[in-house]
């Protein structure tokens, strides 16, 4: 699991790329704001994934798969 | 369709913004000024008595509701939260030298896009320096430079950017005698009050809601081939380009452009300054403001950075003028780029060696 809790955009974003270098059908990243929750899932979605977001209070869960 | 819709969401909101930021040009503000971050966080500097240029004291409206406007924005959408602890004196250096190299160059990112709008070919080479500059916080951002987390502070932490625009407003308008207002230069070009706030307020709202970045837009496409951001700097440049043709705001050259020198060294220099801080920073100038609005602390901290910067620019005379760069300016610039680059290559490798260490 990628913990982006805290970290400012792009920081969220780059480490999700790196994670998702090793091509496998399942990640998870947690995120605790608006914009890297937008734009982890826009990348995500545009390496041809499904993204699915658990709102866990002020957290968020996104679930990355294939 | 959902990715389209956000491509479209800021394409329509920067050519709202470019037709503002052009029109207030002629509603009053100095000439390809109708928005500058930078040169308006330095007039407020200076109407508060930060600093004692004459030609650049006015608390401008503009700041004030941008701030207000990504507040109202955040708050609305329930995106409001105090949040900070990462890094703040880097945030402050950086913004410090942030602003340093604006006022190498006469402007932030996003009048560097009025100006180029504007036909101002000096702008060019700022725009040359600017991507070289992201290219080189690019690189440290690839090797795992960070600034660390932010973490959620008390509630009360958030609204101290807010209730500052709130009190500067005030100022603004009653006027006591401490505050000076320029009578010729930049900062007596100004439209009303009410106009600027109000461009200032949508300009707020639209940034907050889009998170429309002037150096985002680069950095991802380098990073992720991602081009939303950059599609808003192209809606801005565009529109403000049109807005400038119609009311014949248009003047095409290297020479006589308003406030504006034509030192092209200087200006690249500048404006890479500017693109390489703003990378570490993780946004803007605008980028900043709006998100000093949202109740991040370290992008107060940081707006606070380029306000002192541009204090210091004119007490110590490193700001250029139309006439051109100053020689302290030069060493600045300079020294900015050194630090800047140390403060690169200490959050990137002296951490890692140091996790490395630990494992």
């Amino acid at each position: 699991m990628v913990d982006a809790r805290g970290l400012s955009c792009p920081m969220p974003v780059i480490m999700t790329q790196k994670a998702m270098k090793s091509k496998e059908d399942y990640y998870e990243v947690m995120v605790d704001a608006q914009a890297p929750l937008e734009n982890v899932t826009r990348y995500a979605k545009s390496q041809g994934y499904n993204v699915e977001v658990e709102d866990k209070g002020g957290e968020y869960l996104l679930k990355i798969s294939r | 369709m959902e990715k389209k819709n956000d491509k479209l969401f800021i394409i329509i909101a920067g050519l709202i913004i470019g037709i503002i930021a052009a029109g207030l040009a002629f509603l009053g503000n100095p000439k390809n000024m109708g928005f500058c971050i930078a040169c308006f966080l330095r007039d407020t500097a200076g109407g508060l008595g930060l600093h004692k240029a004459p030609p650049v004291q006015y608390i401008r409206p503009e700041i004030i509701g941008i701030v207000i406007g990504a507040f109202v924005a955040a708050f609305a959408k329930k995106e409001f939260s105090s949040k900070g602890g990462s890094a703040p004196m880097t945030r402050f250096v950086l913004g410090f030298f942030a602003m340093v190299g604006c006022l190498m160059f006469l402007g932030c990112p996003f009048r560097m896009i009025l100006r180029l709008a504007g036909g101002d070919l000096n702008a060019v080479l700022g725009l040359v320096g600017f991507v070289i500059g992201i290219f080189c916080g690019i690189f440290f951002l690839k090797n795992g430079y960070s600034l660390k987390r932010t973490y959620s502070l008390t509630a009360g932490e958030g609204y101290w950017m807010p209730i500052l625009e709130v009190v500067i407003f005030v100022l603004l308008i009653a006027r006591p005698a401490f505050i000076a207002f320029s009578e010729e230069g930049p900062g007596s070009m100004h439209a009303a009050v009410i106009l600027s706030l109000a461009a200032g307020l949508i300009v707020g709202v639209l940034a907050q809601r889009t998170r429309l970045c002037m150096v985002g837009g680069m950095r991802d496409l380098v990073l992720f081939k991602e081009t939303r951001l950059l599609w808003g700097f192209i809606a801005i440049l565009v529109a403000a380009l049109v807005t400038n043709l119609v009311l014949g705001g248009f003047k095409f050259g290297f020479a006589e452009q308003p406030i504006a020198h034509t030192d092209g060294l200087w200006n690249c220099l500048g404006m890479l300054l500017v693109g390489f801080a703003c990378v570490l920073l993780g946004g803007c100038p605008l980028r900043q403001l709006v998100m000093s609005g949202e109740g991040n602390a370290d992008s107060a901290v940081t707006v606070l950075g380029l306000m002192v910067g541009a204090a210091f620019c004119h007490n110590f005379g490193l700001a250029s003028s139309a006439e051109g760069p100053t020689p302290a300016g030069k060493a600045a610039v300079i020294i900015g780029i050194v630090v800047v680059a140390l403060i690169g290559v200490v959050n990137t490798y002296v951490k890692a060696a140091a996790a490395e260490e630990a494992a």
